[in-house]
């Protein structure tokens, strides 16, 4: 006889839910989805021990646990709070979680260039969202910031620790999915960097995936550097046979072009998949991939301004019989397993 | 005189040697609680001690130790804190240097009471000088038969090692101070898992500042009710206080709790009065990150009742009137100094000390260390004040680890107590340069309540 599962009832801004123990707050509520999702700069589902540091996602927890219904003291990180059956959480619906989370975010603009119009993450960058929600409309910090040198690690990726927040995902990434790695910052307090170690793991095939997730334009594709906003170009999820990683992909398209591939992002920002190193630099032709529908993109976001989902293939497809055929049993395939 | 546990032979020619320790009536602490108690004896003897921890939250040690996890076949750790960086606060230091033995004795009793078989003494990595007396200490204590393999026949095997610390305030915090035992960047970790359930290499370990596990061993020789007939209800036993500022007898003075404040700072037996016959003008009573008290709160609390060394008598007021224990960093300033420098001093510390992790830390120290100074040097405006209020409202509460609040709370209370200096620094400023403001004249301290 199976035993029943236990779940615990967790109520977040009014809305209940029901999750496995063991799930922090900030995953209960992406299960619910929605407005009443805490904001997660750091946090990062696929990186062991990632979370905590940005203080974005604070909330305020009402009510402990059915045993212990005594609030929470202070508020807290809810990527890294478990859940407690009959725990209260209190997220948009609290006036101090909403203040604290404006102060957060002025925090991590003082330092921070702004330099939206020339970064290439902007369009896609969490921190812009961020300010954009929590944001003062100006700046009460009048002092120099605080600035660093760009850095090229290696011919593909460049550090410009300007706009760094410091939320060592990229840090975890190396440390996670590349061989001998300590950590990645040095210094401390307001002169920590993301440092030279990172240096260090260039031959790893999946150090690209730094770029996924540095939530700002800290890290960026230097072969994409200034190529293109990227509200002009169009993704288009593909996939190709990868001997290292799933090799599912987004190709992110300007009239035949591609101009970019990154991992498949979820509507949290996070990557379905670590991708490799080939796949993300080396096969930028349509004809590496195999195309298989536009990438969801959430409708609030600057990228969907483009009405790219009346994608048309583009004449390389249209021209090789090859490629549309094996396109098609993709998209075939695709429908099926719908 | 107040009763002495510590320091009672502190001034005994070669207290620092084991013989001589030996010969004062050292490690019968080691003896009766190895020989004629039980672990469980000995954390019942603390709790029934009321003794609080010594490093600066005041949270009951033998409580602390009751919580610790004890899993089948998982080593637990003790740890010892000296990583004492606090601003003002020089009591461990002295301690370790004069009666290393000591802290010794207490680390081989509270490792008993909490079974760890390894126990570690982390030392602020400045504190080399120490670091070797402990270091020759321990040895003597070893060759003695109180360390090692089957201590004194009983069975029970204890190694003792002193690590010197990586050079920053941070790894005063206890997760941060584990991590850097563990060999790694000295960052705060994020709780939970407490250190009683994870915490040295993923074992339960209990962290414990010098002084406490100090003052376990006058509890187990004497008895925890003994203990706890010094002081007054909660706030049980003595304490060591390191006096400094314009005092006229600056030092480490043990305290039974309970004294006045006023005859702390007053009185020939401690600090002797503030220094060339200045008047007092405002003191912080637990280490820089306390909230500071201007003269009138100073000896009675705001219900006119007189103010005494204990903390609850402190803390009095909660942080609108009164301040806090702390770590004992007793720091008196006369009508010469200038609040306003001396928080952006204090700043401009826990800005260089954060260690950068968290973000409401990490920029929110830099920016009031900036504004402080602009307001210092006579280039701030009134709307500066309202900043730094905000600024340090953001941080407090919002950090993963207490320095965010350590830095917070001075700036707050001094901006409480002495906006009106705060507000003459920039009215007058070419004068602010020349000239201290002198006695305050007291702002309404409820005004942001």
């Amino acid at each position: 006889m199976a035993e029943e599962e236990v779940k615990f009832k967790v109520t977040i801004d009014g809305i209940p839910v029901e999750v496995a123990p063991g799930t922090t707050i900030l995953n209960a509520a992406r299960q619910i989805g929605g407005d009443i999702v805490p904001p997660a700069m750091c946090y990062y589902s696929k990186l062991e021990g990632s979370g905590g540091k940005c203080r974005t996602c604070l909330v305020k927890v009402a009510k402990g646990s059915e045993k212990d219904p005594r609030p929470m003291p202070k508020l807290v990180a809810s990527c890294r709070t478990t859940v407690m059956d009959g725990m209260e959480v209190h997220n948009i619906t609290s006036p101090e979680v909403i203040e604290a989370r404006r102060g957060v975010v002025e925090f991590l603009l003082i330092n921070h260039p702004l330099d939206c119009p020339v970064c290439d993450q902007a369009g896609e960058c969490k921190l812009q969202d961020l300010s954009y929600e929590h944001g003062l409309e100006q700046t009460r910090f009048e002092f120099s910031k605080r600035t660093f040198e760009r850095i090229d690690i290696g011919g593909k990726i460049q550090l410009h620790m300007n706009r760094c927040i410091l939320c060592y995902r990229c840090v975890y990434v190396a440390n996670q999915l590349t061989d001998n790695r300590e950590h990645g910052i040095i210094g401390r307090g307001i002169h920590s960097e993301i440092s030279t170690y990172i240096e260090k793991a260039l031959d790893s095939d999946f150090i690209g995936n730094v770029i996924d997730v540095c939530p700002v334009g800290a890290l960026t594709d230097r072969t994409f550097r200034f190529k293109n906003r990227v509200w002009f170009t169009k993704p288009v999820n593909a996939h190709r046979d990868c001997p290292t990683c799933s090799g599912k992909v987004t190709l992110w398209y300007k009239g035949e072009d591609v101009l970019r591939v990154t991992g498949r992002k979820d509507e949290f920002g996070e990557v379905e998949e670590f991708i490799c190193d080939t796949c993300r630099f080396e096969t930028k032709s349509t004809a590496d991939w195999i195309l298989e529908e536009p990438a969801p993109i959430d409708h609030e976001s600057v990228i969907a301004a483009n009405h790219y989902y009346e994608f048309n293939l583009p004449p390389v497809i249209q021209e090789n019989k090859k490629l549309q055929l094996a396109n098609e049993e993709q998209l075939a395939r695709t429908e099926r397993l719908k | 005189m107040g009763r002495k546990l510590l320091l009672e032979h502190i001034n005994v020619p070669g207290i620092q040697t084991f013989e001589v320790y030996r010969q004062k009536g050292g490690y019968r602490a080691v003896e009766k609680a190895l020989k004629s108690m039980s672990p469980d004896d000995v954390v019942e003897e603390v709790k029934k001690s009321g003794l609080r921890g010594r490093g600066g939250a005041g949270f009951p040690t033998g409580m602390k130790w009751s919580f610790l996890a004890k899993p089948e076949g998982v080593p637990r750790y003790l740890v010892c804190n000296g990583d004492e960086s606090e601003p003002g606060t020089f009591k461990d230091r002295y301690l370790m240097t004069h009666i290393p033995h000591a802290l010794i004795e207490g680390m081989i009793v509270s490792s008993y009471a909490l079974g760890a078989n390894t126990s570690y003494i982390y030392v602020r990595g400045e504190m080399m000088p120490q670091i070797r007396i402990l270091e020759k200490a321990i040895a003597e204590a070893k060759a003695a038969g109180f360390l090692g393999k089957d201590i004194l026949g009983t069975g029970y095997d204890l190694e003792l090692y002193v690590q010197p610390g990586g050079g920053a305030y941070i790894c005063g915090e206890e997760t941060a101070l584990l991590e850097s035992l563990e060999g790694k960047r000295g960052n705060p970790r994020i709780k939970p898992p407490f250190p009683a359930v994870a915490g040295l290499y993923g074992c339960p370990t209990v962290v414990n500042n010098v002084e406490s596990i100090a003052a376990t061993v006058p509890i187990v020789n004497d008895g925890g009710e003994e203990y706890a007939k010094i002081g007054i209800e909660r706030s049980t036993g003595t304490k060591l206080i390191s006096a400094s500022g314009n005092i006229n007898k600056p030092g480490v003075y043990e305290i039974e709790l309970g004294v006045p404040v006023e005859e702390f700072i007053y009185s020939d037996e401690y600090c002797g009065g503030i220094a060339n016959g200045k008047r007092l003008k405002a003191l912080v009573a637990g280490g820089s990150s306390v909230p500071i008290l201007p003269a009138n709160l100073i000896s009675t609390t705001i219900k006119g009742e007189p103010r005494l060394m204990t903390y609850e008598s402190l803390a009095d007021g909660g942080f609108q009137t009164g301040t806090m224990m702390g770590s004992g960093g007793f720091i008196v300033f006369d009508e010469d100094q200038c609040i306003v420098r001396n928080t952006w001093n204090f700043t401009r510390f826990y800005s260089h000390e954060s260690c950068g992790q968290c973000s409401p830390c990490r920029e929110g120290t830099g920016w009031m260390e900036n504004v402080l100074y602009n307001i210092e040097t006579g280039q701030g405006s009134m709307e500066d004040i309202d900043l730094l209020w905000d600024i340090q409202r953001n941080i407090e509460g919002n950090t993963i680890c207490p320095l965010g609040d350590a830095a917070a709370w001075p700036v707050a209370a001094a901006i409480r107590h002495f906006r009106d200096e705060f507000e003459w620094h920039i009215t007058h400023r070419d004068e602010s340069q020349q000239r201290n403001y002198g006695l305050a004249h007291y702002a309404d301290p409820l005004e942001y309540a």
